[in-house]
């Protein structure tokens, strides 16, 4: 079992995928306790391969006994099993929250659900753990595929937001694929091991510049990086309630890890300017993200450009480059799934219970106090204010900005903390004073719906407590890796 | 002179141009498909070579050069499924977004989502 450990999470996930309309057929019951538990299962495969790096270093994994550069390989090293165990574990933490929600909206059609989500799951954890870079591509639109189809069975203005999410996606995809061809045709590989050993004695030739700007581009659209986020917000928006969480905690999550892989792992040419510009296209999204997500009246559009903040933030440690920087983007990377999922699954109980998402409208402090109480955990780690995981992955790209000697993106950093004050008091406030007489209504959200709540708040203070232990264990050797 | 890359560049320009400057979300489809198909051409003029035969290798020692590259073909393999794939889920969206609002303009479109009580029965 040990040395399938790289592959197993995709197994168990695609596995999943491929059972539940098989089961659901007969007993539509069942789909979502066996989404949860194969989701859980492919976390508890993928932080089992995460105590096995720790123990025994990393490790390639021939897929089908192929042996590269001809076949795929699969790698597990401290970054593919760090981003592999954080999104696994917040996918089955979203999985669980979704089930009242998804019964109640989907009725025949659950075994569809449950079989994409668990398809995009798939597909997430195959971008993590993927050593090559034609099967990211491929891993990249099973994961795009599965999530249109979750972004557009909400019927109504998400058909709009999905076609919108497919077209801007596979211009990413494609511009991905097409910097992925300069780059093959300048060294005749797709491995990503072999791609670092032979990239860095190339000249900076028209070929290696292209090819490096096309995939960056189209990762930075995958990622919703600003001002290629032009898909995600109302996508995050019009998404159906109870899979919000899954497709905004996880989503881009995965692109980010890939953008990290490539830029720094597979090209890492320190002579190009390739971390500069992210850093900075990090900086800006982060300020810009938080001036939009202080203007909105809609809860989940103001979550959604909360994002588009928060993945500055990730793209401002790949940019880094330096050990404080990437430790910090990578713990961003897990306290922003897990605080992303929190909100958003309580913005989906709200809804559950009756709720609107205006802001004005959203009181739950008088019927709902435990789920406003999760909201309040969730705004302290986006703001970042300790013991909340947020300060602490702050902390250390605020570290990385400072060894880098960077006073600008020190003070966007800074900034985007101040934003994040904005907006999510406005949040905050409107959970616990504002339309407190006319919010959701009647009863606290179902008890799986609060077990995931009170987990994921867990989760959010937990990684905060544990950040020094994560990041001497696994962050560090994980960004050691890429210098 | 490489004039097939040139080619593809042309399409792949062509297609994000119908995409960006068309309101019509059915020719952002037909866009989106020239895009991708310009990448596949990229990928197939990278296999080919003058004077090189198909990839199919008789018994015996062979020297590679003088074969074609079959790598980028079996990539494209891949890849024509996925854009099968997106186009199959963009044309499924695009017919429900017809059944609901009865247009595929983007303004228009726009249009009837804001008022309220659009996006429940099919207009005449």
């Amino acid at each position: 079992m040990r040395a399938h450990l790289p592959i197993l999470p995709l197994l168990i996930s695609l596995t999943g995928a491929l059972v539940i309309p098989l089961v659901g057929f007969a007993w539509r019951r069942l789909c979502w306790p066996l989404a949860v538990a194969a989701a859980g299962a492919a976390s508890a495969a993928a932080i089992a391969g995460v105590g096995e790096v720790v123990a025994r270093g990393a490790r390639r994994y021939p897929v089908g006994g192929w042996a590269p550069p001809w076949g795929i390989e699969l790698v597990l090293d401290p970054l593919s099993a760090f981003s592999a165990a954080a999104v696994a574990t917040v996918a089955t933490c979203a999985l669980l929250a979704s089930g009242p929600g998804a019964t109640r909206a989907y009725g025949m059609a659950l075994p569809a659900f449950y079989s994409l989500a668990l398809i995009a799951l798939t597909g997430f954890l195959g971008i993590i753990a993927s050593g090559d870079m034609f099967n990211v591509f491929v891993f990249l639109e099973i994961a795009a595929i599965a999530t249109y189809g979750l972004v557009a069975s909400a019927g109504g203005p998400a058909l709009a937001a999905a076609f919108r999410y497919i077209v801007l996606g596979t211009v990413g995809a494609s511009f991905y694929l097409f910097g992925v061809g300069c780059l093959y045709a300048l060294t005749g590989t797709l491995n990503m091991a072999d791609l670092s050993a032979r990239l860095p004695a190339t000249s900076a030739s028209p070929l290696l510049v292209g090819g490096i700007a096309f995939a960056g581009v189209g990762l930075a659209i995958k990622m919703g990086l600003f001002p290629l986020h032009g898909w995600l917000p109302d996508a995050y928006t019009h998404a159906p309630a109870p899979i919000t969480a899954f497709i905004a905690g996880v989503g881009t999550k995965a692109a980010a890890y890939a953008m990290a892989r490539t830029m720094l792992y597979v090209v890492h040419r320190p002579d190009l300017p390739v971390t500069t510009a992210l850093a900075w296209a990090g900086g800006v999204a982060i300020i810009a993200g938080g001036v939009m997500a202080a203007r909105q009246s809609d809860a989940r559009r103001l979550l959604a450009y909360s994002s588009v903040s928060q993945l500055g933030y990730i793209a401002v440690g790949i940019g880094l480059a330096n050990e404080a920087g990437l430790a910090g983007a990578y713990l961003h990377l897990l306290n922003h799934a897990v605080m992303k999922a929190l909100l958003f699954v309580a913005v989906g109980a709200a809804l559950l219970r009756g709720g609107r998402p205006w802001l004005p409208a959203l009181g739950l402090d008088r019927t709902m106090p435990l789920t406003a109480a999760c909201v309040v955990v969730g705004a302290l780690s986006i703001v970042g204010v300790p013991p909340a995981g947020g300060f602490f992955s702050k902390w250390y790209l605020i570290r990385g900005a400072l060894d880098a000697g960077e006073p600008l993106l020190v003070a966007a950093l800074l900034a985007g903390g101040l934003l994040a004050v904005v907006y999510m008091y406005r949040l905050t406030e409107a959970v616990w004073i504002g339309g407190a007489a006319q919010g959701a209504g009647g009863r606290e959200a179902p008890a799986s719906v609060l077990a995931c709540l009170v987990l994921l708040a867990g989760l959010t203070i937990a990684a905060g407590l544990a950040s020094a232990t994560l990041v001497d264990t696994i962050l560090v050797p994980a960004a050691r890796g890429a210098l | 002179m490489n004039y097939p890359y040139w080619v593809a560049v042309a399409l792949l320009m062509l297609g994000l141009y119908t995409m960006i400057a068309h309101r019509n979300l059915m020719k952002k489809v037909i866009g989106m498909t020239i895009f991708q198909t310009a990448i596949i051409l990229f990928f197939l003029v990278l296999a080919t070579k003058r004077e090189a035969a198909l990839p199919i290798v008789p018994p015996g020692a062979v020297d590679p050069r003088a074969f074609m590259n079959p790598l980028p073909h079996a990539l494209m393999l891949t890849a024509i499924v996925v854009m099968v794939a997106t186009t199959g889920v963009a044309l499924a969206i695009l017919i429900r977004l017809h059944a609901l609002y009865g247009t595929l303009e983007e303004d228009v479109l726009a249009e009837r989502m804001a008022q309220p009580e659009a996006g429940v029965a099919p207009p005449p």
